[in-house]
C-alpha cells in the first residue's frame, strides 16, 4: 500500500448544467452574461457541463467548438458535454472534452436574484439531488447482537454494545456508549460531517460517508479506548476521548 | 399417569418456559437441560423436559428413558397420541417427565400451533417446562425458542461458541412471542460449560470475565470439564445426580441461582495436584 504514490478513488462533485434549449451562441452567451453579472461568485471556475439533448436542429462541430470556447471565455471552466444516445453528432469522437453519460437531475437553485419568469433560452440545473438530512434520533438501550443490524435516519445512539458481526448504519452520527465490536457505518447518504463516538474502539469496521478502515488499521491507532471517528480531507481520523 | 385426568383444577397455571439453546453443537445443551430440569424437580417443582431435536433425538438416552419411547413430541403435535400417552415418567426423580423427539421426522414436523397446543397443555399441569433446543438458528431452534419465559444460553469458552451464542441472544430478542407482543423480554441466562481452569490460564480459553464481557448477560453457572459428564451420559444418568463430581455440585449451584439463590462460583481455581494424584499420575 505504501509503495504507491497515488489512490484512485471515485468521488461525486456538484456541477452547473447548461441545458441549451435553442442553439444560439450570442443569446446564450448575453444571457449567461446577465447572470453571472448579478451573482458573479456563484460562476467564477464553476465546472460546467453543456447539455444538447434538448437541441432538436442539428448542431455542427464549430458551432460546438466556439460556445464552448466563449463559456470558458466567461470564467467558466467545461468539464464534459453531453447530449441525446439517439441523435449523437457524427464529430462526438473528435471533441477533446468528455462526454458525459445521461443522468436524471433537478433545477438548481440560483442564488438571488431570483430570475424573471420570461422563458429564456438556458436553463441552469444541477447533476447531484440535494439531500434534508433529517433530524430524527434512534436511541436504543440494548445490545446490538451479532447477525442484527439498526439503521437510523437521522442520528443513532446506543447505550449498551454492539457485539461483533453485528452492524449499525445511520444517515448522520452513531454513539455507542459501550464496546463497538462490529461494524459501524456513519453518514451512509454521503453525510461527510458525520462521525461515531464510541466508549470502547474494538470495531471489526468503521466507516464514514464510504470511507472505511479496518480492524487491523484501528488496533495500531486507538483499541479498547474511548474514541471518535471523524473524516478529514479524505481520510479516517481515529482520535482517543 | 392419571395425574393428567384429576390434576386441573380450572385454573390456567402459571408454568414458566425455560429455553436451553446455544446457536453452536456440542456444547451441552442436552446435558444442561437434564441436569438443571432434575435439578428443578429435585426441588419438588412439576417438571417436564421437551427433546426439541426432532430427527436427532438424544436426551432420552441422556436421561436413560430410550427403551420406553412409545409415542413423542411430533405424534402428539399431529394428534396421533395423547400427552399422557407420550410423557415418560422418570424413575429416579419424583415431579420429572420427558417429552422425547421423534427420531423419524424432521423439524418441519413441528409447527407453531402445534407446538402453542401442547405447552398449554403441559402449562396446566407443570411448573417448570424445560424446552431443550436443537443446534443452529433455523426452524426447530426459533421453535424452542418462541414462547419462552427465560432463557439459558449454554456456552463454551471458546470465540465460535461465544459468537453463536450472541446470535442467539439477538434472536432471543427480536423473533420470540414476547418480543413480538412487545411484553417483557425474556430473562437471559449464561451457562459456561467444560470449562477448564488450567488451559485458561495457559491462554488457550477465554475466561468467565471474557465471555460475561462479550455477552452482557447475567451468569448462572460455571460447569467445569469433568470426566464425570461423559460417565454420566453414558449410563443415562444426569450428571447433577453424581454428588461426587464437581460438574453436579456445579449444575446443583447454578439451578439454586436460578431459583433466586445467592451461591458463590466454586471450582474456578487450577487444583493442585496432591502427593498421591502426582505419584499414580491422576
Amino acid at each position: 500500500m505504501t509503495d504507491s504514490s497515488f489512490q484512485l478513488k471515485g468521488s461525486v462533485v456538484t456541477t452547473v448544467l447548461l441545458e441549451i434549449q435553442t442553439l444560439s451562441r450570442q443569446n446564450i452567451i448575453a444571457q449567461l452574461k446577465e447572470k453571472i453579472a448579478q451573482v458573479p461568485h456563484f460562476f467564477n471556475q464553476a465546472p460546467i457541463i453543456v447539455d444538447l439533448s434538448k437541441v432538436e436542429q442539428e448542431v455542427p462541430f464549430n458551432e460546438f467548438e466556439s460556445l464552448v470556447d466563449s463559456l470558458n471565455g466567461l470564467g467558466l471552466g467545461v468539464i464534459g458535454w453531453r447530449c441525446a444516445q439517439e441523435n449523437k453528432p457524427l464529430w462526438s469522437a473528435d471533441v477533446t472534452i468528455p462526454l458525459l453519460p445521461a443522468s436524471k437531475t433537478r433545477p438548481i437553485h440560483v442564488p438571488e436574484p431570483i430570475r424573471e419568469a420570461s422563458s429564456p433560452d438556458v436553463v441552469v440545473k444541477t447533476v447531484v439531488e440535494e439531500r434534508l438530512v433529517p433530524q430524527s434520533t434512534k436511541i436504543i438501550s440494548k445490545p446490538i447482537r451479532s447477525g442484527q443490524q439498526v439503521y437510523a435516519e437521522g442520528d443513532l445512539i446506543i447505550l449498551a454494545q454492539v457485539s461483533a458481526g453485528a452492524e449499525v448504519l445511520a444517515d448522520g452520527n452513531i454513539h455507542v456508549y459501550g464496546a463497538l465490536r462490529g461494524r459501524a457505518l456513519a453518514g451512509v447518504k454521503g453525510n461527510l460531517d458525520a462521525r461515531i463516538f464510541c466508549k470502547s474502539m474494538e470495531a471489526e469496521l468503521v466507516s464514514i460517508a464510504g470511507n472505511f478502515m479496518l480492524m487491523d488499521a484501528l488496533q495500531k491507532m486507538v483499541w479498547k479506548d474511548a474514541a471518535q471517528v471523524l473524516l478529514v480531507d479524505d481520510s479516517l481520523e481515529i482520535i482517543p476521548l | 399417569m392419571d395425574w393428567l385426568l384429576v390434576g386441573s383444577s380450572g385454573d390456567m397455571a402459571l408454568a414458566k418456559i425455560i429455553v436451553v439453546t446455544s446457536g453452536k453443537g456440542g456444547v451441552g445443551k442436552t446435558t444442561s437441560s437434564a441436569a438443571i430440569g432434575t435439578g428443578i424437580a429435585l426441588q419438588g417443582f412439576k417438571t417436564v423436559i421437551i427433546d426439541f431435536d426432532v430427527g436427532l433425538r438424544n436426551l432420552d438416552l441422556i436421561m436413560g428413558c430410550e427403551r420406553r419411547v412409545v409415542y413423542d413430541f411430533v405424534n402428539v403435535i399431529n394428534k396421533e397420541a395423547t400427552l399422557s400417552q407420550a410423557l415418560i415418567k422418570d424413575k429416579r426423580t419424583k415431579d420429572l417427565f420427558i417429552l422425547p423427539a421423534s427420531q423419524t421426522r424432521d423439524k418441519d414436523a413441528l409447527t407453531q400451533e402445534g407446538v402453542q397446543g401442547v405447552l398449554e397443555e403441559l402449562a396446566k399441569e407443570f411448573d417448570y417446562i424445560i424446552c431443550d433446543s436443537p443446534a443452529g438458528i433455523e426452524k426447530g431452534a426459533q421453535m424452542a425458542l418462541y414462547f419462552a419465559d427465560a432463557a439459558i444460553v449454554v456456552t463454551n469458552p471458546e470465540v465460535s461458541s461465544v459468537r453463536d451464542s450472541d446470535r442467539i441472544l439477538g434472536i432471543l430478542q427480536s423473533k420470540s412471542r414476547r418480543a413480538e407482543e412487545g411484553k417483557e423480554p425474556i430473562e437471559e441466562y449464561l451457562l459456561l460449560t467444560r470449562y477448564h481452569p488450567e488451559r485458561v490460564a495457559l491462554g488457550e480459553m477465554l475466561s468467565v470475565s471474557d465471555v460475561e464481557d462479550i455477552l452482557a448477560i447475567p451468569l448462572l453457572g460455571v460447569i467445569p470439564e469433568s470426566e464425570a459428564v461423559l460417565k454420566a451420559s453414558n449410563q443415562g444418568t444426569p450428571v447433577i445426580l453424581d454428588t461426587e463430581s464437581e460438574a453436579g455440585l456445579a449444575y446443583t449451584d447454578a439451578v439454586d441461582r436460578l431459583m433466586g439463590e445467592e451461591r458463590p462460583l466454586r471450582f474456578l481455581d487450577i487444583q493442585k495436584k496432591g502427593f498421591f494424584k502426582r505419584l499414580l499420575g491422576g
